[in-house]
């Protein structure tokens, strides 16, 4: 009982502690709202989440669910890509030898970089940003598949020898289940990447979503609304992370 | 002509310090449903003579017939048991066989490829386990699953690489009587090559022995037959004056070889050769170990 109490009350210390540093900084910081008028001010986004008032003026669970729909397409088309390239680079060495460099070189470029690039192939914000997400998540995928298909035990292949498995069945049956728990962890990887991304595409491009409330806000020189973006965007991350967390666990458990 | 025929097959692999031949100039023969058991010590490289036969490597030099046809690649009517089981994890006991009965008989329909997997499954004993994971098996029951996986696309030729190696003393007696009674039944018994490093595992199973000779590189002696009536059984073969015989043979021959080639290094240590005592021998290993393990 004790215990709980404690586990319960740690976190909860720590909370407070982080909103006394907001509330001295805010005290130093003219300009930077106190968490007092923070809550007073963005108050309405929150108890009427799914109010839609204007283009950007919505409630906070509608901006959030905006920018969960364009991490989802986006991350998904990442992983649609990547998913294949991981396992091709990780039954060839040939393939892997000949994309590695281009691959570590395209690994480290920040999604502020490829939305330019992507404006002009596309000429919307929409597919621009979701070409930003995809390109930007899909690396951990890639690299984890491509190490689990490698990481697959030489007994498996054997079996697959020995019983004279098909390629097609060798790939369902014992490929795919022996890399199923790095392709996830790859996912997780890229779905906290993709999420990071979504929101720098909405700030460049104007879009409506949490991103994209952000800016405004700040050009409205509204800025308790650029803290309550900001706590929404950690939330929402903390529980995608989570969420993806538990669904690897069960496979690891499988 | 022998249903197996092994002619001056070598074979050697390349290591950090040259090359290492792990087998010289091996020739064997096993009749048509013959049991042949090859004895040796851990990291003689029987493991590698078995998967030569298997056809997982090929030998560098010698050739190797099965059925009259030089062997080129993994036969459609060959079986093979390994030693840590090899079962797929993500699947059940039922799903490991018929994954093996899909692969051999893909003309059966699903339903017939599970009826198929499940009756060999109870053949070993199974029958109420074929829902489960491999995870949820006990050692003993992974290998009979492993067997089932065997016998369940009802081979002409198995190769078992030590199937009951990893097994405790208890397990491992219980699971050889079944091995006997299921590659002894049927009318046209299956030919089966296995590997194993019990003298007395051998003598109950098989009906010749081909002890192996240490190396590197390990050379095969003169092959045991085991004039033995069947069925036997372990209390009966502990007894039994001609078993007794056999294993004398069997044990002689290998320790002869170790010892023979301790000599050699002794000499090669100590420089001036001294007397070979080798009436200090006396206690000999049921299961014998050499210098040469590391190399399994």
């Amino acid at each position: 009982m004790l215990k709980r109490l404690v586990n319960l009350s740690l976190p909860l210390c720590g909370i407070g502690l982080a909103l006394l540093v907001w509330w001295g900084a805010s005290k130093a910081v003219p300009d930077l709202p106190s968490p007092a008028r923070t809550w007073e001010e963005s108050k309405i986004y929150i108890v009427e989440p799914l109010a839609k008032r204007g283009e950007m003026d919505q409630g906070i669970a509608r901006l959030a669910y905006y920018s969960l729909l364009r991490v989802a397409r986006g991350f998904l088309l990442g992983i649609a890509i990547a998913t294949p390239l991981g396992f091709l680079l990780g039954v060839s060495s040939t393939l892997t030898r000949m994309f590695d460099p281009i691959m570590q070189i395209l690994r480290p470029i920040s999604p502020l970089a490829w939305l330019p690039l992507g404006l002009v192939l596309f000429q919307k914000s929409e597919p621009a940003a979701l070409f930003a997400i995809a390109v930007c998540s899909m690396w951990p995928t890639v690299i984890n598949t491509m190490v689990g298909v490698r990481a697959i035990p030489q007994d498996y292949w054997n079996v697959a020898r020995v019983l004279r498995l098909s390629k097609l069945t060798t790939f369902t049956r014992i490929i795919i289940p022996a890399t199923l728990p790095y392709m996830f962890t790859g996912y997780r990887l890229s779905l906290g990447i993709a999420w990071l991304v979504i929101v720098a595409s909405e700030m460049l491009t104007g879009t409506p979503g949490v991103g994209g409330f952000l800016w405004q806000e700040y050009n409205s020189l509204v800025y308790a609304h650029i803290l309550l973006a900001i706590l929404t965007i950690g939330i929402v991350g903390f529980a995608l992370d989570r969420l993806m967390g538990m669904a690897e666990t069960r496979l690891r458990a499988a | 002509m022998p249903f197996i025929e092994v002619t001056g097959v070598s074979k050697s692999f390349p290591s950090k310090r040259g090359t290492r031949h792990v087998l010289q100039n091996v020739s064997l023969a096993v009749e048509q449903g013959e049991f042949v058991a090859i004895v040796g010590a851990m990291g003689s490289g029987k493991s590698t003579l078995l998967s030569m036969l298997a056809g997982l490597t090929a030998p560098d030099t010698g050739t190797i017939h099965i059925g009259g046809e030089p062997l080129r690649e993994i036969r459609r009517d060959a079986a093979f048991v390994f030693q840590n089981y090899s079962l797929l994890p993500w699947l059940t006991a039922l799903d490991n066989v018929r994954l093996a009965v899909g692969a051999a008989f893909p003309e059966l329909s699903r339903d017939e490829q599970r009826t198929r997997a499940r009756r060999t499954l109870e053949k070993v004993g199974l029958g109420n386990a074929i829902a489960r994971r491999p995870r949820q098996l006990s050692g003993g029951m992974r290998q009979r699953v492993a067997i089932a996986r065997a016998l369940a696309t009802e081979p002409r030729v198995m190769f078992l690489d030590e199937p009951l190696g990893a097994l405790d003393a208890l397990t491992r007696e219980s699971l050889q009587g079944e091995l006997a009674r299921l590659c002894g039944e049927g009318d046209g018994r299956v030919t089966t090559v296995m590997i194993t490093n019990s003298v007395d595992e051998a003598i109950l199973l098989s009906d010749k022995i081909v002890p192996i000779l240490p190396g590197p590189p390990a050379t095969l002696g003169s092959p045991i037959e085991v004039a033995l009536p069947r069925p036997r059984s372990a209390a009966q073969l502990a007894h039994d004056d001609a078993a007794a015989q056999v294993r004398t043979h069997v044990i002689a021959t290998l320790t002869e070889a170790v010892v023979g080639r301790a000599q050699i290094v002794g000499r090669a240590l100590s420089g001036p050769p001294s007397a070979p005592d080798r009436a200090r021998s006396t206690i000999v290993p049921r299961e014998l170990r050499t210098a040469a393990e590391e190399t399994s």
